[in-house]
């Protein structure tokens, strides 16, 4: 029962946790200006139900799930819709994405809350609650999780429901804060999942470097049947395949999803979410985020959505000198943005300033000396080096053959190679360029079928008009003028 | 709004590079080398000079040719390995020009004609310790007897320079053959092993002198198993291949064939477990493939030693299985995390 199953490879990284865990969690400021992305999730991105000039509350939808894998979203304050268009979003390529940008009033009037008592609901219709109230993981894949919680299609029964509470990416502490501070509401959020997928376990995974986490938590679970299980400070014992495999030895498919092994996996903030939204009948407005880094005062903040980086960084006192890089989530698998005027979506788990001490200058890159470093770290058990010899032949089919889609971006490999190869950075390219292929081949396939419908129609249509001109007995050859223009649309 | 860099994930690096993992081979040998040099002499340390210089400026030549950063190649130490793992192996009063042939035949074309670091199929050092031994036979097995064999007295320095370039004689009572030249050459004389390990050329284990530079690489390369810069299934894969066969004809005919222990802590066998073998660019690079690997070379090794026409056997081993290293890739990939077992 307490057995541990640990994973292949990983790392004991820097920690840096002590940095920004050591005060509460603060509440974020009420800016002027909000500016919601319409898409914080995984899935379709949410539609406008709002326009400019409108008066929105607090909790107001302002875009609704489109679509079964989708979420809502929610007016994080009360004021005056000033614009529905695309702005700058935290993303990796500082592309513009379609916001609701809202103008505060600053009097953050609530709009009437409908809490509710899931055990009357009917779970189909608490599920479309969590989807009203945009709650999706906020682990940092922002899945909406009102599909997670929905078993019913697949055949596999969930008999074992994971929190991951592990944290195992370094700097990052929203996740220890709020098990600390708010335990019981994750409890309360974890019952109302547990509701849903009837499972046999329900299993917390909290890294052992959180010792106040895992008190909290173990004091919350009394009387529930719940089990904490302190996991090994190795990175990436956060990943979901990683931990399903610590606490139940079980192992998710290359391609596959934890149901397909019974298990489902959520966030300890998901869970919180959740018991906001079902027992309080509040939507996801805001999130916890980690700020900290190479700033004056790191700490955790309880923030609206739509808050800019750069108001979060001046509650904390400001950069320091000599801040290079800002990143969103943590060091290992975040993303470096290009600058601080974008909004704190569902997925910002953290904001890391960072100086050139607290990163590694980027260095000249060697060839390959296939060492096999990166083979000892792999948690997904793969050949990084192989297969960044075949990204940079362009093999993709042989990548393929070696698992790539198993790979799950960790930057272990990366971490420790001594040639300083960006290999995660070829890997994303060749998983991308399958991608755009399979998308090429469907769209050409698509294409061909769309010419054959079309041939056959031609054909058919031209046979029966020979039929009739035939049932007409009518004089030769009369009848064999343009017919092509009904073709176009095909 | 403040603007900031942006570079791709991971963000922060172990401090680790391609010149450390290559010094760190450097400082392992050091033991043994020191060994050598006790027993054979300036000779060693003159090669290990003639060796590292000549490999510089072939490397910095062939570098600047393909139009390579120098600065950062250079500094990745990679050649100056090549050379000592050569060096070493030379006899400790080989002429300087064939130490220079040996090397130039390793850097230009066993490495850079190949497209340099990391793309090399075959092991440098061990092209050029083929090239000499198939084209200098004579050169490469005049060895010196170790200090202590015999009543004889080591050479000062000046001699020993005069010998490696200027070509001077030097006594005949101070050189002599290898121990396992002399279990070779005695064995065709249908002596018994027993007998011939009477011989002054033997010491406690195997070769009288030899077995402590043997100790002096075991040290260096556990060392470098410690620190992951080798990895330590190449070794164990030569070392365990290499005893398992001899101790198997040791078991058939103890007469005829040398014991286990003798054959592992003689010749390159220990040296080039931890040294040669390992030279992860060459090898192959699966875990269980570099298992299957190391004891390919081992058993190679055994063969040639017992049954072919040279008393060792490393190099062309090691030159056998680095062909085969891209098939044992093939078929020994590891399971990934999520597939099917069995």
């Amino acid at each position: 029962m307490s057995r541990l199953f640990p994973f292949h490879g990983g790392l004991k990284t820097v920690r840096h946790k002590t940095e920004s865990n050591a005060l509460p969690i603060e509440p974020g400021p009420l800016p002027r200006r909000l500016v919601v992305p319409l898409r914080q999730h995984m899935g379709n991105v949410a539609k406008p139900s709002v326009q400019p000039g409108d008066r929105v509350l607090k909790g107001q939808m302002i875009g609704q799930a489109d679509g079964y894998i989708s979420a809502a979203v929610h007016a994080p304050s009360s004021g005056v819709v000033a614009a529905v268009e695309p702005r700058p979003v935290p993303h990796p390529s500082g592309l513009a994405d379609l916001c609701v940008i809202i103008e505060t009033d600053g009097e953050d009037r609530w709009i009437e809350r409908e809490p509710v008592d899931y055990r009357r609901l009917h779970p189909s219709d608490l599920r479309n609650a969590l989807r009203n109230a945009g709650v999706v993981g906020l682990g940092g894949a922002v899945f909406p999780s009102a599909v997670k919680l929905n078993p019913g299609g697949h055949c596999e029964r969930v008999d074992t429901l994971i929190l991951n509470g592990a944290e195992c990416e370094p700097w990052i502490t929203c996740d220890d804060r709020i098990m600390r501070e708010r335990a019981a509401e994750i409890v309360a959020g974890l019952a109302v999942m547990a509701h849903l997928l009837e499972p046999l376990k329900v299993l917390i995974g909290i890294e052992d470097d959180k010792p106040e986490a895992i008190a909290a938590m173990t004091a919350a679970c009394a009387g529930t049947g719940y089990t904490v299980r302190a996991v090994p400070t190795r990175y990436p014992s956060g990943s979901v395949k990683q931990l399903i495999f610590l606490l139940t030895g079980r192992e998710i498919p290359e391609q596959g999803l934890p149901l397909d092994i019974g298990v489902q996996c959520f966030n300890v903030a998901t869970a919180h979410a959740v018991h906001r939204a079902i027992a309080h009948g509040e939507p996801v407005l805001s999130r916890i985020v980690t700020v900290t880094g190479h700033v004056q005062r790191p700490r955790n903040i309880d923030v609206l959505l739509g808050t800019r980086f750069a108001d979060l960084i001046a509650q904390c006192g400001g950069y320091r000198d000599g801040v290079e890089r800002l990143i969103m989530g943590g060091p290992m698998m975040g993303f470096a943005l290009h600058n601080d005027d974008v909004p704190v979506t569902k997925a910002t788990n953290c904001i890391l300033a960072a100086s050139a001490e607290q990163l590694t200058p980027e260095q000249p890159v060697m060839p390959c000396i296939r060492c096999g470093a990166c083979v000892d770290v792999c948690p997904a058990n793969l050949l990084p080096q192989q297969l960044y010899w075949f990204a940079r032949a362009r093999e993709f089919d042989k990548a393929r053959d070696h698992a790539l889609f198993g790979c799950i971006e960790c930057g272990c490999c990366s971490y420790v190679c001594p040639s300083h190869i960006p290999l995660v950075q070829y890997y994303r390219y060749a998983k991308n360029e399958i991608w755009a292929r399979e998308q090429e081949k469907e769209k050409a396939e698509l294409a061909r079928q769309r010419h054959q419908a079309r041939q056959e129609r031609l054909e058919r249509e031209k046979q029966e008009r020979e039929a009739k001109l035939r049932q007409k007995a009518p004089p030769r050859a009369a009848a064999e003028t343009g017919t092509e223009t009904t073709g176009g649309a095909g | 709004m403040r603007r900031f860099q942006t570079i791709t994930s991971p963000h922060v690096l172990l401090e680790t590079s391609v010149g450390q993992v290559m010094r760190r081979v450097l400082y392992a040998m050091l033991p043994g080398v020191a060994a050598l040099v006790w027993f054979f002499g300036w000779g060693v340390l003159v090669n290990l000079a003639i060796a590292t210089a000549v490999a510089l400026v072939a490397e910095a030549t062939m570098l600047a040719a393909r139009g390579k950063p120098l600065a950062a190649h250079l500094g990745d130490c990679s050649a100056v390995v090549t050379a000592w793992l050569l060096a070493v192996a030379l006899p400790p009063l080989a002429p300087w020009w064939l130490t220079t042939i040996g090397v130039l035949s390793a850097i230009v074309v066993a490495k850079h004609l190949y497209g340099g670091l990391g793309y090399n199929p075959f092991n440098p050092a061990m092209v050029g310790y083929v090239v000499l031994l198939i084209s200098f036979p004579r050169e490469m097995s005049t060895w010196l007897i170790p200090h202590g064999v015999g009543q004889t007295q080591a050479l000062t320095l000046a001699e020993t320079l005069r010998a490696i370039f200027l070509g001077a004689p030097v006594v005949d009572a101070l050189t002599g053959a290898t121990p396992l030249d002399v279990l070779r050459t005695k064995m065709g004389l249908g002596l018994s092993v027993a007998e011939i390990r009477n011989s002054p050329v033997f010491g406690l284990v195997s070769g009288h002198g030899w077995e402590w530079a043997v100790l002096g690489f075991l040290a260096g390369g556990l060392w470098l198993i410690y620190t992951r810069a080798a990895d330590w299934r190449i070794p164990t894969g030569m070392l365990g291949g290499l005893a398992l066969i001899s101790t198997v004809l040791y078991l058939i005919n103890p007469q005829k064939y040398a014991p286990p222990w003798f054959h592992l802590w003689s010749g390159a066998a220990i040296f080039g477990a931890f040294f040669i073998a390992t030279d992860p660019v060459t090898a192959s690079a699966t875990p269980r493939g570099r298992l299957i690997y190391g004891a390919g070379i081992g058993v190679l090794v055994y063969i040639i030693r017992a049954f072919g026409g040279y008393p060792d056997g490393v190099a062309f081993s090691v030159l056998l299985m680095n062909i085969a290293a891209p098939t044992i890739d093939l078929y020994t990939p590891p399971r990934v995390f999520g597939a099917r077992r069995g």
